[in-house]
């Protein structure tokens, strides 16, 4: 970087480097070293490129790719290794899964783009459908596939607080009260913001029979309350946890529980349950194209299958997700806090017409930052 | 600069070189966007670039980078000059650590100063309460872009000043000037060129700064929302013409803004007799 900067520095004084001098002195090229020098600086060119290109070379291992969302990243080391030693026992064969973490959507974005995810395992069912049907990479139905509509694990959305609970948060209805500051992620750059957002808006609406004026004056009053809107779900745990920001965290219940049972901050932070909430199901699904190219079409099968099956439920409820299976549940019923859940589908259709309601330009969202509306 | 005949040996190897480098580097993916960006219609076009909210959003991105660009003129010319002239204990290592800011990765530098310069911060406690809040408003915005462009003055002015012949100077004061006017007509005149190209370099480097800025910007649409983050906003709708949209903008301004850099940077060349 240093050497960068000095030549761009030369660039802008040096002067005794440059022309005249030097062109006087030098004698003409000849004309067949030149060819000959450019073959043979285009064939290292070619050699460099391609090297590059195929550095994922691979041994006798089947290479599984899971490209995933972002607060996943422990849940699935765990679930990996689980995974990688029950094959290994069951076929003899070694699996070995790389994983790759991003924002929900970006990630989305990127298998679009050509990253060759076998298996992809997102925030949200409209990101899987987009690959679905932009990308034509799997079947329009690919929800079907598996149980629970492909959704191993849900969440929901709960409210962190400071010690002592000094603003006295108990309900929704508290955090639109003046003088509270609410940390939510933005749901223009975030998938969890949009759960977030959307169980806002659906528990308002609920609340008013289904009155939409009056759940927008809810969520636009809440949105009003957040000083900082922060790109991703983690920025804003950041903004509450670190830099000590806000009252009321509107955080997904996984990140909630470790927060409140972590030797660390366990004394710092309180878990408050609002009487309902969203069901947040982040599904999963087998990328056919990518998988049949790779030839790992089983394997992923077996690898999503191992997410229902009960030792990759318990593996799910010790990382705070909700298992689906009714017995791994039972085990663990004092984790979970009861409470009401809604769907996506009571409050909002799906996720495209959410998404085109609530966050495309001019949407929703867009409206609570009006200027005239402030 | 005019075109010279050219006696030069490796020219044209060179120049294959640089033709391709550039080519696949830069000049493919931008002649992508520009074919991205024409998919809007120019109504549509002028809608998604000229909406208040992008507005808002290159005057905060155009004005932080250009104050935070500043500031480094100042303070990362001072470095320079401190690193350059005086010998002391620790030099090389205050030396390393300008170059930083380059090696960081920006959203860990963001995470660094929002935590200092928040409320609670090591440095935030003290200010809040005298009432200059830097954390999440447009001096949030302005300290992250000073700090990832403060490599690029240091860098830009050490050499020049490396290079000076202290003879230059023994001359000026044989000939009885005095200190300031040394500095003022002597030493000043020949960094001008290096500190503008510092400039030029810390402000464009800002313009596309996205990573440290959105920790420590809050991100507040109209208020502290910077281009760069429309853009994701964008994309995270699938909406890659809007975004490429409000990309091409952002280009054009900046290009304008560089060439006229540039041209500055040349006559003050000019004015100070150090073209040939």
């Amino acid at each position: 970087m240093t050497l960068f900067c000095d030549a761009i520095a030369a660039r802008c004084t040096a002067r005794s480097v440059d022309g005249a001098r030097l062109h006087d002195t030098r004698k003409a090229p000849r004309k067949q070293t030149l060819s000959r020098r450019t073959a043979f600086a285009a064939a290292l060119a070619l050699a460099v490129l391609c090297g590059l290109a195929s550095c994922d070379g691979s041994g006798s291992a089947i290479i599984l790719k899971n490209v995933s969302y972002d607060p996943t990243r422990e849940l699935y080391t765990e679930i990996n290794d689980a995974f990688s030693a029950q094959y290994r026992a069951r076929t003899g064969r070694t699996v070995e899964i790389l994983q790759s973490h991003g924002g929900s959507g970006k990630q989305a974005r990127a298998v679009l783009d050509g990253l060759d995810a076998d298996v992809v395992t997102f925030g949200c069912a409209a990101d899987i459908d987009v690959l679905a049907k932009r990308g034509r990479l799997l079947p329009a139905d690919w929800a079907g596939r598996l149980p629970h509509a492909s959704v191993p694990f849900t969440s929901t959305i709960v409210f962190l607080v400071r010690r002592g609970n000094p603003k006295g948060i108990r309900r929704w209805e508290d955090l639109a009260r003046p003088g509270v500051a609410v940390i939510a992620p933005n749901p223009k750059t975030s998938g969890g913001a949009r759960w977030v957002y959307l169980a806002a808006w659906g528990h308002a609406l609920r609340a008013s029979g289904g009155d939409e004026a009056k759940a927008r004056a809810f969520v636009t009053a809440l949105y009003r309350n957040v000083p900082v809107l922060d790109s991703g779900a983690r920025g804003a745990t950041t903004t509450f946890a670190r830099n000590g920001i806000g009252d009321v965290l509107l955080a997904w219940e996984n990140e909630a529980l470790l927060f409140t049972r972590r030797r660390a901050t366990r004394d710092d932070f309180e878990l408050i349950v609002p009487n309902d909430s969203i069901l947040a199901e982040p599904p999963v699904a087998v990328v056919d194209a990518y998988a049949r190219q790779h030839g790992t079409e089983a394997v992923a099968r077996d690898y999503l299958a191992f997410l229902f099956s009960d030792a990759g439920q318990a593996i799910g409820a010790k990382h705070h997700y909700r298992p689906q299976s009714e017995a791994v549940r039972a085990r663990h019923r004092d984790t979970f806090p009861a409470l009401t859940l809604f769907t996506i589908g009571e409050v909002a259709g799906d996720w495209a017409a959410a998404q085109a309601k609530h966050f495309d330009e001019g949407g929703e969202f867009d409206r609570i930052y009006q200027p005239g509306r402030r | 600069m005019s075109v010279r005949r050219n006696n030069m040996p490796g020219f044209r190897l060179t120049l294959g070189f640089t033709v391709f480098y550039l080519v696949t580097l830069v000049l493919l993916p931008l002649s992508g966007l520009l074919w991205k960006a024409s998919a809007l219609s120019p109504a549509k076009f002028w809608e998604v670039v000229a909406s208040e909210r992008a507005l808002a959003a290159y005057r905060l991105s155009f004005g932080a980078s250009f104050v935070a660009a500043l500031v480094n003129v100042v303070f990362g010319g001072l470095v320079a000059w401190v690193l350059a002239r005086y010998p002391f204990p620790g030099r090389r290592f205050v030396d390393a650590a300008v170059d930083l800011p380059f090696a960081l990765p920006t959203a860990v530098a963001g995470i660094a100063l929002t935590w200092v310069y928040s409320e609670h911060g090591w440095i935030g406690q003290h200010l809040v309460p005298l009432g200059l809040e830097i954390a999440f408003r447009p001096a949030g915005v302005v300290v992250a872009l000073a700090f990832v462009g403060l490599p690029f003055v240091v860098r830009t002015v050490q050499p020049v000043l490396l290079e000076l012949d202290p003879e230059v100077e023994e001359a000026a004061a044989c000939l009885g000037a005095s200190r300031w006017q040394t500095f003022r007509r002597v030493l000043f005149p020949r960094l001008v060129p290096a500190l503008v190209a510092g400039f030029a370099l810390a402000f464009a480097r800002a313009l596309g700064e996205y990573g440290s800025v959105v920790f420590i910007s809050g991100n507040m649409p109209l208020r502290t929302e910077i281009a760069p983050l429309l853009i994701v906003g964008r994309l995270e709708q699938f909406d890659y013409a809007g975004a490429t949209g409000i990309a091409l903008a952002l280009l054009v301004v900046s290009f304008v803004l560089l060439v006229g850099i540039n041209a500055a940077q040349a006559w003050t060349r000019r004015r100070t007799g150090e073209e040939p």
